[in-house]
């Protein structure tokens, strides 16, 4: 299937939950809207013909412009297609939906992306920091972050 | 050790300083804790294998840290970490070495700018017997760093306590 066939199928289904979409890119994406993210790749998971039983990849991005996101980098075994989705939120409200019930995957990456950029996945089973500290101050790839000067007493900067 | 190349005929006495007789006993003895940390773990694991063989300077690892005389600290220092690196070496009985092994846990290496979770050299939380430089070192600068640390044990005095 085509990333236009894709966009084209999504679109007619779910409407406004398909927000833009790039398709002519090396790697051609669909926006998804962060509140719809779950019933959408349900469907990319389970429906005969677009079977994207792998998630690749999961990451969180900070655009530098008050907005977050996170791609997901999906990819069939049996179709041998694969397709781009991005969601948006704000910093103010960084709410996505999560995925971890789809892909198993997605658990850890989705911990990840919270530790690195404070997005919150409503619906994650355990959405814990993974790489930092408990007590870390802060979500350290945000644009916005300053390093501590102590941590735990240790001082931090060079 | 040409002593020994011959036999005691009758039981015979040694004369040495007992600084010394102990000094050479643990030079020749110091036990290793067994833990790496990254990329430098490698190379410190080819210094303990046959090629190497960091045992013929008496190093043996031990999994822990209450039977280790010395701390070799291989690798980036997370802030994590270095919590864990200081209630290991709190756990360690006296007298008790560090070498700190590469740049990172020298002063943190390639993460001195923009580490924001890395340590900037382990000797902020543990004090630092002998640096080996590197990124990473080569098992050989890990040896020359043993034999640095032996020297300096051999000028210590336990009798005199002047042992840290």
């Amino acid at each position: 299937m085509t990333p236009q066939e894709i966009h084209d199928n999504l679109k007619a289904k779910f409407g406004t939950a398909v927000a833009d979409a790039k398709l002519d890119a090396l790697q051609p994406w669909i926006g998804l809207a962060p509140d719809r993210t779950l019933e959408v790749c349900r469907f990319l998971h389970d429906e005969a013909g677009f079977e994207f039983d792998y998630l690749s990849c999961l990451s969180g991005v900070d655009y530098n412009d008050g907005k977050l996101g996170v791609v997901y980098h999906l990819f069939s075994m049996n179709q041998k297609h694969k397709i781009v989705l991005k969601a948006l939120c704000t910093r103010e409200q960084p709410h996505i939906q999560s995925v971890s019930q789809v892909w198993g995957t997605a658990n850890w990456h989705e911990r990840e992306a919270f530790d690195m950029f404070g997005i919150v996945f409503d619906g994650h089973p355990d959405l814990r920091r993974i790489l930092c500290g408990d007590d870390y101050p802060g979500h350290p790839l945000r644009k916005d972050f300053k390093v501590p000067e102590f941590y735990n007493g240790m001082k931090v900067p060079y | 050790m040409g002593i020994l190349n011959y036999k005691f005929e009758k039981s015979n006495i040694v004369i040495a300083s007992l600084d010394g007789l102990l000094n050479w006993a643990r030079l020749s003895s110091l036990y290793q804790m067994q833990f790496g940390l990254a990329c430098c773990a490698i190379e410190m694991m080819a210094a303990s294998a046959s090629n190497f063989d960091i045992m013929r300077f008496g190093v043996i690892p031990r999994a822990t840290p209450r039977q280790c005389d010395v701390m070799i600290v291989s690798g980036t220092v997370t802030l994590k970490m270095a919590t864990r690196i200081k209630r290991l070496f709190d756990q360690m009985p006296e007298p008790r070495y560090v070498i700190s092994m590469g740049s990172c846990s020298n002063c943190g290496g390639p993460y001195w700018e923009h580490g924001y979770h890395v340590l900037k050299g382990v000797d902020r939380v543990i004090p630092v017997d002998v640096y080996v430089p590197g990124c990473p070192p080569r098992p050989e600068a890990l040896l020359e760093g043993l034999i640095k640390l032996q020297e300096k044990v051999r000028q210590e005095s336990l009798a005199k306590k002047t042992v840290r």
